[in-house]
C-alpha cells in the first residue's frame, strides 16, 4: 500500500440521492481539484484558505459536468491529516461516475476500502480504539450505539484504557526497583498501597467487562424472542410494533416456520424482536424442528416475550391450563430469563375472561396488535430489563469483541497478580504477570504495534471512509 | 577481627598475624612453572611488518575479553596497553557479579569468555544475592582479590595461542577508505592490521577530579591517553563525555569492626564458571556494613561549594544509579544515613574498599567526614576518592556486531560506548572479540537475541537507544528474564560458543550432560506417582493439603511450600537421584524447571510474538524520508540508527507505536 499518492472515493453512500460527497486526500488532492474547479466568481480552489467551501463547476475541457461545492482542508489540518479536498456534487451515479473518473485519470488513485481513516490513523489523527469506533459510528443505526461510537471515537475508552495503562505500569516498575536494588537502601511504596491499586483496577475492568454485555446488545441489538401457539398473534404483534408489514402473516396455524428477526428502536434502544414457531407440542417433522430451534432463541435471547391467543382461551379452561403449562415449562428451562407474559386479542375479550385470566396468571400483559392496546405498555416493561444506567451516566461502554477479549485477559492477569500478592509470591514472578496485563491493556489502544492486528481493523471499512 | 584463614586453600601458604593482617602467596609454583613452559605458541609473524588479524586497544575488562575471543578462535591478535602492569585493572570495587550483573559474567563463561574463570580463582567471598526471590533473580556474586584477578587475567591471556602484547599509548588510527588498517602509537609506531577493538575505558581524555584540583588521568596514578577522540571526530564520529567516581581506600587496621555489622559470605558457596576448571570457595572473608549519620551529612556539606559536582566544573553526566555520597546527601536530603560496606581488598591485604562512600569532594573533607562513620573514628587513608571525567562515543553509531556504522573493521566496547561496569565491559569486549575475529575470516556474524543473553540486551539497547548517562545492566531490562537464568547460562549460549569455536568441546560436554541429566530427573517427576500415605505426612509437615489418591511427584513438587528436601523423602526419588549421581546442579536446574513451568511457559511464548516482529527485517539501506506519515523525529531517529528490524524499531525512543504501524505497512506486513 503506498500512502504517498491522492486517492478518491464517494464519501456517501452509492446511487442515486439529493447530494453526493467526493472526498481526495493526499498530496496532489488540493492540485488535481483545483485544476478541474471553475469557482463562480474566478477564484482559485489552491490558493484559497484551509477549512472554506466554495460555490463552482467541475469542468472538463470546456465541458460542465456539475455544479458542485468544493471544501478545502490543508493538512495537518483535515480528517487524514494529508490535504483533502471535499467535491459535494448532485446525487446522481453518473454524475458521481463522471467526477471520480476524472481525477482518476488525473493522477488519483481508487482509494481502498477503510484508507482515509487508515490515513488518519498513521497520520496520528486517530488511535486504534478511535479508528474502529469510526467503523462503529457509521453503522450505527439508533441512538445508544451511536452514543457509545462517539464516546470511543472522542477517545473516552482510550482514555480510561491509558490512565489504568499507566499506573498499573507505575506499579511495576516499583516491583522492577524493588528487584534490581534489592542490595541497596532504597524505600519502595508499601504492599497495601499496591493492593489498593489493584482492587480499583479489577473494578473498572469489571465494569468495563460487565459492559460489553450492555454494549454488545446495544451495538447489535437487543435480542427478544416472541414465543407463543401457532397463529396466536405474534407476527401481527411484530408488526404493530414495527409499524410494518414484515413477517409472514396469514390465518393458516404454524406459517412462521423460519425465525424472523426485525430491529426496531425503543427509547434510543435498539431491540431485536425474534419470531419463533412457538412450543406446541406436535407430530409434523416440519413443525417439531420449529420448536426445538425456538428453545435455542429463547436460549439466545435477553428477554422472553410469551403470547396467548384471546381469542382462543374464552370460555376454556382446558387451553387456559396448557398455556400455564407451557408458561410453567419455559420458566424451569430457562429460570434466571426475564419472562413478560401478554394475553393478546383483548379486544376480543369480556371482563369474566379477562379476571380469570389474571387470577391464575400473574403479572399479565393485556395487549391488542390489532387495536394497539397495551403496545406502549409492552415497550416501557421492555426498556425495564435492559439496564441503561451506564448510558445514562455517559459511563464507557465495550462494544468491541477485540477490546472485550484483551480486558478479559488483562482482568485475569490483575486476578494473578493479586492472588500472587496474597500468597507472598516474588516480584519477579509477579512482574510477569503484570507486564501481560500491560500487554493486553496495550493491544487495546495500540500502544503495541502487531502486525494482524493492524490487518484486522481496517478491513471493516467500506471505501471512502 | 578479621576470620582466620587456616586450612583455606591446601597448597597456598599464609601467616596470620594477631592484628588480623593475613600474608599471602599465592598457588603452587610448581604448576605455574609448568604452565610457562607449556605456553602456547605466540603469533608467527613479525610483529610491526605483517599485518594482525585483530588489534585490541586497551586491557581491561573489555579489552582482556576481546583479545582472549580473538586469539581463542585463530585471529593473529595483538594486545596493545598503555602499562602492561595494569591488565584487567579493577578501577573500583573489588566485586564481580551482582544483580543483573552475575547473570552476565555467567553468560561469558558460557560462550567460552575468561570473566568467570578469573573470578572463581581470585574469590574471596561468594554470594547468591536474592535466593529467597524467583530463580531469575538469584545473582552471583564475588568479592575479589583485586591483585590476583589482574593476575590471573594476565596469566590466563599469557597462555593464550595467537596472542602478541605490546606496552605502548595509541594515539592513532589508520584508515585507508573508510576501511581500519591499523594502529599509530604515540611513538609515531605503525602497525597494521584487518581489525581493531578499542577498549579504552576512561582514559580517553581522562580528567580526574579531586575537590578543587583536576589533573589529567585514566586512573588514580594513571595517565590519560589523547589523541584517538580527536582523530575520530574528525572521521564524523559524535563524542560525549561521561563522568563516574570511586570512593576512598583505607587501612583495615584502622577500622573498628565491633561497630559494625558483619556480611558473611553464603554457608554453601557458588561459582561462577561451568567449567571444571575452577572450584567453589572453602574458606571466606568477611565484609562489613555500617552507616552515615546526620553528623557525617554536615561535615560533607561543608566542602560542597569546593565540589567539582556542584560548583559546575564537572558538566558531564554520571551513573544515576551508583551515586556519589555528595550526591545521595542531596537528593536524598530527608534520609538521615546511607550503608556503607566495608570490602576487603585481598586475601593478603590490610587495605579496603569504602563502598557507597564514592565522592570527589576535597580529600579533606572526604577524611574529616568518613572519621565520623561508625567504626571508622581511627581511620587512616590509603588513597582517597575521586571522580573521573572521559570521553565516549555515543552507542547508537554501532551496529550488533559492535562494529562501527563509519569505519569497516573498527570495533568499540567497553566504557567507550558509554556503559558503567565490569560486566558490562567484559562482555562487549567478548563481543568484539568474536565478530571481529569472524569478520576478519570471512564468517557470518554473530549476535545475541534479547530472549537469549543479557548480553543480546545490553547490546541492543546500547545500539537502539544509545544512553545518556553511564549504561548499567538490570533484570528489568531484560523483557524475558525468567529464560535469561544464571542457572541456564550454558543451556542458551555454549552451544552458540561452541558453533563459533569460543567453547571448547568439554565445556559442550558437561553441558549436554547436565541437560540430559536434568531432563531425566524431570521426566522422572512427570512420570512417577507418589502414595498419599507416603507424601501425606511430609505435606501435613508443610502446610499444604493432602492427597486422596497417588499422585505425580511433578504436582506435588509445583506446590509452592514444597522444595528439594521434602521431594528426597520419597522413597523412588531418592533411589532415582542415589542410582543416577545427579549432582546438585542437575537437582537444582530440575527444580526451577518443576517449580517455575508456569512462568517460564509463559515467557517463553511471549517471546515467541516478538520474534514474528523480529523478522520482519528492514533493509540496510532503506530510505525513511519517503515515510512521510511519519513524525520527523521518527524518521531521524531511523536513518541514524538504521535499525535491522521492525522490532528493533520499535524500541527506539522517540518512535511511537504509530510510527511502527507506518513502517509494518510499508514493509508489506
Amino acid at each position: 500500500m503506498l500512502l504517498d499518492d491522492t486517492i478518491v472515493a464517494l464519501a456517501t453512500p452509492s446511487g442515486a440521492g439529493a447530494i453526493s460527497v467526493l472526498r481526495l486526500s493526499g498530496p496532489k488532492a488540493i492540485d488535481i481539484a483545483s485544476s478541474f474547479f471553475k469557482s463562480v466568481n474566478n477564484k482559485v480552489l489552491k490558493d484559497q484558505k484551509t477549512h472554506t467551501i466554495h460555490l463552482g463547476h467541475i469542468v472538463e475541457n470546456d465541458r460542465i459536468i456539475d455544479q458542485v461545492l468544493a471544501s478545502i482542508f490543508k493538512g495537518p489540518n483535515s480528517y487524514t491529516g494529508e490535504d483533502v479536498i471535499e467535491v459535494s456534487c448532485h446525487g446522481s451515479p453518473y454524475i458521481q461516475q463522471e467526477i471520480i473518473q476524472l481525477f482518476l485519470r488525473n493522477g488519483c488513485r481508487m482509494a481502498d476500502a477503510g484508507e482515509f481513516t487508515l490515513r488518519a490513523f498513521l497520520n496520528g489523527k486517530l488511535d486504534l480504539s478511535q479508528a474502529e469506533a469510526v467503523a462503529d459510528l457509521i453503522a450505527s443505526d439508533n441512538e445508544a450505539s451511536h452514543q457509545i461510537a462517539m464516546q470511543q471515537m472522542r477517545g473516552g475508552f482510550s482514555n480510561e484504557i491509558k490512565k489504568l495503562r499507566d499506573e498499573l505500569l507505575n506499579f511495576a516498575s516499583l516491583i522492577e526497583l524493588e528487584l534490581d536494588f534489592a542490595e541497596e537502601d532504597v524505600e519502595f511504596a508499601d504492599r497495601s498501597q499496591f493492593e489498593e491499586l489493584l482492587g480499583r483496577i479489577e473494578t473498572v475492568l469489571k465494569r468495563l467487562v460487565d459492559s460489553f454485555a450492555v454494549g454488545n446488545v446495544i451495538k447489535n441489538g437487543i435480542p427478544i424472542a416472541i414465543v407463543g401457539e401457532p397463529n396466536v398473534g405474534k407476527s401481527t404483534l411484530l408488526n404493530a410494533l414495527l409499524n410494518e408489514e414484515r413477517a409472514i402473516v396469514s390465518d393458516i396455524a404454524g406459517t412462521t416456520r423460519d425465525t424472523i428477526e426485525d430491529e426496531i428502536s425503543i427509547g434510543g434502544i435498539g431491540f431485536r424482536f425474534i419470531d419463533t414457531a412457538g412450543i406446541r407440542e406436535t407430530k409434523d417433522v416440519v413443525e417439531s424442528i420449529g420448536i426445538q430451534k425456538t428453545f435455542e432463541k429463547i436460549a439466545n435471547a435477553q428477554v422472553v416475550v410469551y403470547l396467548i391467543d384471546g381469542n382462543e382461551i374464552q370460555n376454556s379452561e382446558f387451553r387456559i391450563q396448557n398455556y400455564i403449562t407451557e408458561i410453567e415449562k419455559i420458566k424451569n428451562k430457562y429460570p434466571q430469563k426475564p419472562l413478560i407474559v401478554i394475553t393478546n386479542k383483548v379486544d376480543q375479550l369480556d371482563k369474566n375472561n379477562i379476571s380469570n385470566l389474571k387470577s391464575q396468571i400473574s403479572d399479565l400483559l393485556l395487549l391488542s396488535a390489532k387495536t394497539g392496546q397495551g403496545v406502549d405498555d409492552l415497550k416501557s416493561k421492555l426498556l425495564e430489563f435492559v439496564n441503561t444506567g451506564a448510558l445514562r451516566n455517559n459511563e464507557t461502554i465495550v462494544t468491541n469483541t477485540r477490546h472485550y477479549d484483551s480486558l478479559l485477559k488483562a482482568l485475569e492477569e490483575i486476578k494473578k497478580v493479586q492472588e500472587g500478592m496474597a500468597s507472598g509470591l516474588s516480584g519477579d514472578l509477579l512482574a510477569i504477570d503484570i507486564r501481560q496485563a500491560l500487554y493486553h491493556f496495550g493491544m487495546i489502544t495500540g500502544e503495541i504495534s502487531s502486525d494482524d492486528l493492524l490487518g484486522n481493523i481496517f478491513a471493516n471499512f467500506c471505501i471512502g471512509k | 577481627m578479621l576470620p582466620s584463614l587456616e586450612g583455606r586453600v591446601g597448597d597456598g601458604c599464609k601467616s596470620s598475624s594477631s592484628k588480623g593482617q593475613v600474608t599471602y602467596t599465592p598457588l603452587n609454583l610448581s604448576s605455574r612453572g609448568d604452565l610457562i613452559s607449556n605456553n602456547k605458541k605466540a603469533v608467527k609473524q613479525d610483529m610491526f611488518n605483517s599485518v594482525y588479524d585483530v588489534i585490541i586497544v586497551g586491557a581491561g575488562h573489555a579489552g582482556s575479553e576481546a583479545a582472549a575471543a580473538a586469539a581463542n578462535m585463530g585471529s593473529k591478535t595483538l594486545l596493545i596497553t598503555m602499562n602492561l602492569q595494569n591488565i584487567a585493572q579493577m578501577s573500583c570495587n573489588p566485586a564481580m557479579g551482582g544483580i543483573a550483573k552475575g547473570q552476565i559474567v555467567r553468560e561469558i563463561d558460557a560462550l567460552g569468555g575468561y570473566s568467570g574463570i578469573v573470578s572463581d580463582k581470585s574469590a574471596i567471598q561468594f554470594k547468591m544475592l536474592n535466593k529467597s526471590k524467583g530463580p531469575a533473580m538469584w545473582s552471583p556474586r564475588v568479592q575479589s582479590d583485586r591483585m590476583r584477578f589482574a593476575e590471573e587475567w594476565r596469566m590466563l591471556l599469557e597462555q593464550t595461542e595467537n596472542l602478541d602484547f605490546y606496552q605502548e599509548m595509541v594515539s592513532g588510527l589508520i584508515v585507508e577508505n573508510g576501511k581500519i588498517a591499523g594502529v599509530k602509537t604515540s611513538l609515531g609506531l605503525e602497525v597494521r592490521a584487518k581489525s581493531v577493538v578499542l577498549t579504552n575505558g576512561t582514559f580517553l581524555n581522562g580528567l580526574i577530579h579531586i575537590g578543587e584540583k583536576q589533573f589529567g588521568g585514566g586512573r588514580a596514578g594513571e595517565r590519560a591517553a589523547t589523541g584517538i577522540t580527536e582523530e575520530l571526530v574528525e572521521l564524523g564520529f559524535e563524542s560525549g563525555r561521561m563522568k563516574t567516581g570511586t570512593p576512598p581506600r583505607v587501612d583495615g587496621r584502622s577500622l573498628d569492626y565491633s561497630k559494625m555489622i558483619v556480611q558473611p559470605g553464603d554457608d554453601n558457596p557458588e561459582k561462577f564458571s561451568y567449567s571444571n576448571i575452577t572450584s567453589s570457595l572453602t574458606e571466606q572473608r568477611d565484609c562489613h556494613m555500617t552507616y552515615t549519620s546526620p553528623e557525617v551529612h554536615e561535615l560533607l556539606k561543608e566542602g560542597f561549594d569546593r565540589s567539582p559536582m556542584f560548583n559546575g566544573r564537572i558538566k558531564s553526566i554520571g551513573p544515576r544509579y551508583c551515586p556519589s555520597i555528595e550526591d545521595k546527601i542531596n537528593r536524598f536530603a530527608d534520609k538521615d544515613r546511607h550503608q556503607i560496606y566495608v570490602e576487603p581488598e585481598g586475601w593478603d591485604t590490610v587495605e579496603m574498599y569504602v563502598n557507597g562512600f564514592s565522592t570527589s569532594l576535597p580529600e579533606d573533607v572526604q577524611y574529616k567526614a568518613l572519621k565520623s562513620v561508625a567504626g571508622f573514628e581511627n581511620v587512616k587513608f590509603f588513597r582517597p576518592g575521586y571522580a573521573i571525567e572521559y570521553d565516549y562515543f555515543p552507542p547508537t553509531q554501532l551496529r550488533h556486531t559492535l562494529e562501527t556504522k563509519l569505519v569497516d573493521g573498527l570495533f568499540f566496547a567497553g566504557q567507550i560506548n558509554g556503559t558503567t561496569g565490569y560486566e558490562e565491559a567484559a562482555s562487549q569486549g567478548l563481543m568484539a572479540g568474536i565478530n571481529a575475529s569472524l569478520k576478519v575470516q570471512e564468517k557470518d556474524e554473530f549476535i545475541l537475541k534479547r530472549d537469549e543473553a543479557y548480553i543480546g540486551v545490553l547490546v541492543d539497547d546500547l545500539i537502539t537507544k544509545g544512553t545518556e548517562e553511564p549504561y548499567r545492566m538490570f533484570t528489568s531490562r531484560a523483557e524475558y528474564r525468567t529464560l535469561l537464568r544464571q542457572d541456564n547460562a550454558d543451556f542458551r549460549l555454549t552451544p552458540k560458543g561452541h558453533e563459533i569455536g569460543l567453547a571448547k568441546d568439554d565445556r559442550l560436554q558437561r553441558m549436554e550432560q547436565k541437560l540430559k541429566k536434568s531432563e531425566s530427573l524431570i521426566t522422572f517427576y512427570k512420570k512417577t506417582s507418589v502414595k498419599p500415605e507416603e507424601i501425606n505426612p511430609v505435606l501435613e509437615e508443610n502446610n499444604s493439603s493432602t492427597i486422596k489418591q497417588p499422585d505425580k511427584i511433578f504436582k506435588i513438587y509445583s506446590r509452592p511450600n514444597i522444595n528439594l528436601e521434602d521431594i528426597l523423602k520419597i522413597n523412588d526419588a531418592k533411589t532415582f537421584i542415589e542410582e543416577n549421581k545427579l549432582d546438585s546442579e542437575v537437582l537444582e536446574q530440575a527444580e526451577i524447571q518443576v517449580k517455575y513451568a508456569g512462568y517460564i511457559n509463559k515467557e517463553k511464548n511471549n517471546a515467541d510474538k516478538l520474534q514474528k516482529l523480529e523478522n520482519i527485517s528492514i533493509p540496510e539501506n532503506f530510505d525513511y524520508s519517503k515515510l512521510k506519515s511519519m513524525s520527523f523525529e521518527a524518521r531521524e531517529k531511523l536513518s541514524n540508527i538504521k535499525p535491522t528490524s521492525v522490532s528493533q524499531a520499535s524500541r527506539i525512543s522517540g518512535v511511537s507505536p504509530s510510527d511502527i504501524s507506518v513502517l509494518l505497512v510499508y514493509m508489506g506486513r
